[in-house]
């Protein structure tokens, strides 16, 4: 275990949803160990939930020095009041330098409380964190066309938030031990506010977190004719669909295939950028992808300097175009294509 | 009959905010050079409120914002809409806040406000989009906070049941009033303003409050009362080098799905 110094220790909130800790809970906590080593503090998970036992050696071998349990049939569901109260409780005990939590829906809801309780800063959906060299984390968010790090100099716990993907997964060492505090759980939920049900719908698509390509449509489409022709083009390359956030304030598409700062971050092999001009909250979210494509009707878009191939279009005559010839390629390629047209298929 | 209370934040108008940049000698933002319009996603919060004055017996909406002088429009905008009185708080000493010192200066707005039974946020703004300023409002005035709400399921009791969305699905929340809820897109069609709605709104006086109104020191406020700022700033260099494809229409797809597919990505 880590020397412990004069700071208090790093935290992480490791989020479980149906007894499985979220992805980007391991990813925090492998970022937490990075920075515990410039602080030569020791990394400490909170996990709440409902026979997560077995969950607690994951934590250790993704870099977790000591993890608080609260394990209890109570916890099983996000409780706004409950998992409040036992995160600041112990922080005014124990006296973290640092916390991190997820951007997830209960993260976004959860840290903002947490932070006013105890009376400290909070940055939101970071992209990145790192340690200067007064020991102030510095937390990283793209803004007005770069990117600006917020630092909370004084207030401790110094609180941050990032989205699933910003980190990477962390390498996994099973040989790494650690130590288990059970915390004390109130038997009842308090009395003003209570999760009754929680009710999780299987995803439709390919999840945009995973796909392998993505076609991400910004508010150049114009109009929902535009929108749907881009829409065409994802199901065409059997590629998820993701958006910029005028896409959805205009209404055309859902927050939830938002990508960016505020929404998902991708990686995929392939990402095609239609009708957005590349601003820095959008961009930050494709993550190392292979191959960058843009169509933009403005041949100046800053969105061309940061993509492979650019095509300089109407994307409302282009689309169409698009999935005309792609369908006609993997006709000619059709003996390598056997088996794989389901999706084409479906719309001829 | 309810007092609701809606939180409406004057925001540079999204749909021409791409010139602002921040000031490379105070830090803070420059937000001169777009026009302040309401936050889109507060005008559900107001239609929230709306709707439940018209399907109530009654209620009262007191509209509050925090902002500088010229942020009293969009609170006019809300009385038009048909709220019943509009607050602003505005005050050199509350200028840089960060979330906390903003929320933290409305909860105290609301405090002299009275009694309220709901409060509405929106879920994000679009200039901050923290999505922090909801749940410290009602952490600071110690009511319950349900964040991103789609659905009011049950409204009838003291005890209100809710729906709210959460990734792939939804949770649904059981609160008593009074309570705090941000407010998603999903929850409501927002009305357009009427010429009628316009006039009357004319008559209406925006009460102004000032960090003296309020009561508080001023190292509580604005960039004082922050506790976190702006430490340093870079341009990011993902440049890749481009290659524009040349042509006509058909020309560019069909090179475009040759070089995807030479990469093995059709
Ligand atoms: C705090 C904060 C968080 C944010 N988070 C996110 C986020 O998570 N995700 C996100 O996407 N945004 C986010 N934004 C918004 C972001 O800053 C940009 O405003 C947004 O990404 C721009 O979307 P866009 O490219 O679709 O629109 P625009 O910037 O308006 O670009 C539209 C483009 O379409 C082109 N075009 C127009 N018509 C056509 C046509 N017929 N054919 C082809 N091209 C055409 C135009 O030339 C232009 O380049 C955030 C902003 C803030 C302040
Ligand atoms: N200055 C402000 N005045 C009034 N309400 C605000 C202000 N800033 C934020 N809000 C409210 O808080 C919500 C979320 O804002 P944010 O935390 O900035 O994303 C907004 O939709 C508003 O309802």
């Amino acid at each position: 275990m880590a020397m412990e110094n004069t700071c208090g220790p790093i935290w992480v909130f490791a989020e479980q949803a149906e007894g499985r800790i979220q992805d980007v809970s391991m990813q925090l906590v492998g970022k937490a160990r990075d920075l515990a080593g410039a602080l030569n503090v020791a990394v400490e998970v909170i996990l709440l939930g409902d026979g997560m036992k077995d969950q607690i050696k994951f934590l250790f071998a993704a870099g977790a020095d000591r993890v608080y349990l609260g394990d209890a049939p109570v916890l099983a569901w996000y409780q706004p009041e409950i998992y409040t109260g036992m995160i600041v409780s112990l922080a005014v005990e124990k006296k973290p330098e640092i916390m991190l939590i997820g951007s997830t829906c209960t993260g976004r809801e959860l840290a903002p409380m947490v932070a006013a309780r105890l009376k400290t800063g909070l940055t939101a959906h970071c992209i990145d964190l790192n340690i200067n060299e007064d020991k102030i984390l510095e937390q990283w968010i793209p803004a007005y066309g770069g990117l600006i790090s917020i630092i909370c100099p004084e207030n401790r716990p110094q609180m941050a938030t990032a989205a699933g993907g910003v980190f990477p997964k962390p390498a996994m060492d099973e040989s790494r031990q650690g130590e288990v505090m059970l915390l004390e759980v109130p038997t009842e939920l308090a009395g003003m506010i209570q999760t009754l049900e929680v009710v999780h719908r299987e995803p439709e698509s390919v999840p945009l977190e995973s796909a392998a390509t993505v076609v991400a449509g910004g508010v150049g489409a114009g109009d929902e004719k535009g929108w749907r022709q881009i829409a065409d083009l994802a199901r065409t390359l059997n590629a998820a669909l993701g958006c910029t956030r005028p896409v959805v304030d205009e209404g055309w598409a859902e927050h939830g295939i938002m990508i960016g700062q505020s929404g998902k971050m991708v990686s995929p092999e392939l990402y095609i950028g239609i009708g957005l001009s590349g601003e820095l909250q959008h961009l930050i979210g494709v993550v190392g992808a292979k191959v960058m494509v843009a169509v933009n009707k403005d041949a100046k878009s800053p969105v061309f300097e940061q993509v492979d191939y650019g095509i300089v279009e109407d994307c409302r005559t282009f689309v169409p175009l698009l999935i005309e010839k792609i369908k006609a390629y993997r006709k000619r390629h059709a003996a390598t294509y056997a088996g794989r047209d389901g999706q084409d298929s479906r719309d001829t | 009959m309810y007092r609701i209370i809606i939180c409406v934040k004057a925001v540079p108008d999204p749909k021409r905010a791409d010139h602002i940049r921040i000031d490379p000698v105070s830090k803070t933002l420059n937000r001169s050079e777009a026009p302040l319009v309401l936050n889109p996603l507060d005008k559900h919060a107001v239609e929230a409120a709306l709707q439940i004055k018209e399907t109530t017996a009654g209620a009262f909406l007191t509209v509050i914002s925090m902002g500088p002088p010229e942020a009293g429009n969009i609170v006019r905008e809300c009385l038009a809409l048909g709220a019943d009185e509009g607050i602003l708080l505005s005050d050199r000493a509350f200028a840089g806040a960060d979330t906390y010192a903003t929320a933290f200066t409305l909860a105290r707005g609301i405090e002299k406000i009275g009694r309220f039974d709901l409060i509405f946020c929106g879920m994000a703004s679009s200039d901050g989009g923290t999505e922090w300023i909801g749940p410290q409002i009602a952490t600071f005035l110690g009511v319950p906070v349900v964040t991103m709400v789609s659905e009011l399921t049950e409204t009838e009791q003291e005890t209100w049941k809710v729906k709210a969305c959460i990734e792939n699905g939804y949770r649904l929340m059981q609160v008593k009033l009074p309570a705090l809820f941000t407010v998603t897109r999903k929850l409501n069609s927002p009305r357009s303003l009427s010429f009628s709605g316009i006039v009357r709104a004319r008559k209406k006086q925006i009460i102004c409050w000032s960090a003296e109104d309020l009561g508080v020191a001023e190292n509580m406020l604005g960039l004082s009362g922050s506790p976190t700022g702006v430490s340093a700033m870079t341009t990011r260099s993902s440049r890749r080098q481009v290659e524009i494809i040349n042509g006509t229409g058909e020309e560019k797809a069909e090179k475009l799905v040759q070089k995807l597919a030479d990469a093995g990505l059709v």
